[in-house]
């Protein structure tokens, strides 16, 4: 569940929700932002720069921007302001987002 | 470590005084630029980045062939500007667009165009664009569009990245720029030459001085014996989040920066020095965007500010030489962008006086001494 990730989440009280990230399902404390899922899901990258430079959450604060990825089929959402729903689509990008809603380098 | 007084200091490190520096540089001259601190007006980092010709002049000659002059010149001076600092400006000069969705106003402008065309003759090129004939050449303009003008001469630079190329230009060619050098006042000094009184208490020593300071000028101005009154004109901006896409247009409005956001502005208002952003204008900003491309409407806006032009009483550039104070010079304008190539070369060969001068006497100030004494 948590392997790879350096980060841990506070023992486990409550309910859980699932979510999927690229298409696979995925669970996390109820309660957390999508930031905090996505540290406690594996710690990789969750998006690439224009330049193809990988970059997670790392303000936790609506500064950086560097934890943008796809929700719901919206692109650029700051994950570290939006708090994780049950059955939400999350995305990891790579590039910048296109006009249309979708973003370069996604097939 | 001695350093020799320099023949001439700028008093501003903007884009306006810079440029006149690199062209000092040019011809061989030993500059020193004193720029301000960091939390003044700075016109030169929150500008637009506009190279724009359209309009420009309708009601005085010599400002409309100035602007083409400098349009003309824009090329070869990113190209300059590339050799001696290493930066690309992003210089894009493939055509920029007027949006208008009010019928009079397009008309309006059309006869602008038309009254810069007759001072230019042949120069002015330029066509009026009508609804759907517009949206058929330009894909996604809104519906709510009424036309366009279209000249191909207009473009844009990345506006803070031709600063920092200015700068280390300057720098390249052996200017010396100091920052957080605020002067107080310049005291002209019998014999010759001037003091320059700085904020933190140093005195400088010139023999020429440049007053360049933008919206700072208006009493170094008036104490050397400047009568023009220089005034701030609050401009606000919207930046969107990066887009992947190219736009399809460059507008005086609506710009793409190179690194893919989208730069909406354009407002003026009277505000004094007070250069916050409102709410109120944000929105007014938005809508025109979304109203000229629809397809903005879910691209966020990431951040806002205002910023402020520097205006002289008629909008037009002022180059004065002091009468009182022989060596002290005035050069304010607000297209410090869009004139810069005129600038580094032919305004700096007028300050120096050197042979095949060209006429600048039309920008003098003694244009504004009747409404003053009036």
């Amino acid at each position: 569940m948590n392997v790879a990730s350096r980060f841990r989440t506070l023992p486990e009280t409550g309910d859980r929700v699932q979510f999927t990230l690229d298409g696979a399902l995925a669970t996390a404390p109820a309660g957390v932002t999508v930031a905090a899922a996505l540290l406690a899901h594996s710690g990789a990258w969750t998006r690439r720069t224009a330049q193809g430079a990988p970059r997670t959450a790392y303000c936790m604060m609506g500064v950086c921007f560097d934890c943008l990825v796809e929700v719901d089929g919206t692109p650029n959402t700051q994950a570290c302001m939006t708090l994780l729903r049950e059955g939400m689509s999350v995305r990891r990008q790579t590039g910048l987002r296109d006009l249309n809603g979708g973003h370069c380098g996604r097939g | 470590m001695h350093q020799r007084t320099p023949e001439i200091t700028i008093v501003g490190g903007g884009l306006v005084g810079l440029s006149v520096a690199l062209g000092l540089l040019f011809s061989g001259r030993r500059v020193r630029v004193l720029d301000g601190a960091d939390c003044d007006a700075r016109a030169s980092q929150g500008n637009f980045g506009l190279i724009w010709g359209q309009g420009k002049g309708a009601n005085f000659a010599p400002y409309a062939h100035w602007t083409m002059d400098a349009l003309a010149a824009w090329p070869g001076f990113a190209q300059q500007l590339q050799e001696l600092s290493g930066i690309d400006v992003a210089l894009d000069q493939s055509g920029g667009y007027e949006f208008f969705t009010d019928p009079s106003e397009m008309d309006a402008f059309k006869a602008e165009l038309e009254q810069q065309a007759a001072h230019l003759g042949g120069r002015a090129i330029y066509e009026m664009l009508y609804g759907d004939d517009l949206r058929s050449q330009l894909k996604g303009i809104g519906p709510d569009v009424v036309g366009a003008s279209f000249s191909p001469g207009d473009g844009h630079v990345n506006p803070l990245r031709f600063l920092r190329a200015l700068r280390c230009s300057v720098q390249a060619m052996g200017g010396r720029v100091t920052l957080g050098a605020t002067v107080a006042a310049i005291r002209p000094q019998l014999g010759g030459g001037f003091a320059l009184a700085l904020a933190d208490g140093e005195v400088a020593f010139t023999e020429q001085v440049i007053v360049c300071a933008g919206l700072g000028a208006a009493t170094l101005a008036r104490d050397l014996g400047f009568i023009t009154q220089v005034r701030p004109q609050l401009g606000e901006l919207l930046i969107t989040e990066k887009l992947g896409d190219r736009l399809p247009f460059l507008s005086s409005t609506i710009r793409q920066v190179d690194e893919g956001g989208v730069q909406i502005g354009g407002t003026k208002a009277n505000a004094g020095l007070d250069d916050r952003e409102t709410l109120p204008i944000m929105s007014k900003l938005a809508h025109h965007a979304v109203t000229v491309f629809p397809a903005l409407a879910d691209v966020r806006v990431v951040r806002a500010w205002g910023a402020l032009r520097v205006m002289s009483p008629d909008g037009y550039p002022v180059y004065a030489k002091s009468g009182p104070n022989p060596g002290a010079f005035l050069v304010t304008c607000h297209s410090g962008v869009t004139l810069a190539p005129l600038h580094a070369s032919v305004l700096a060969k007028w300050i120096l006086n050197t042979s095949a001068t060209p006429d600048l006497e039309a920008f003098d100030e003694c244009r504004f001494a009747l409404s003053h004494a009036a």
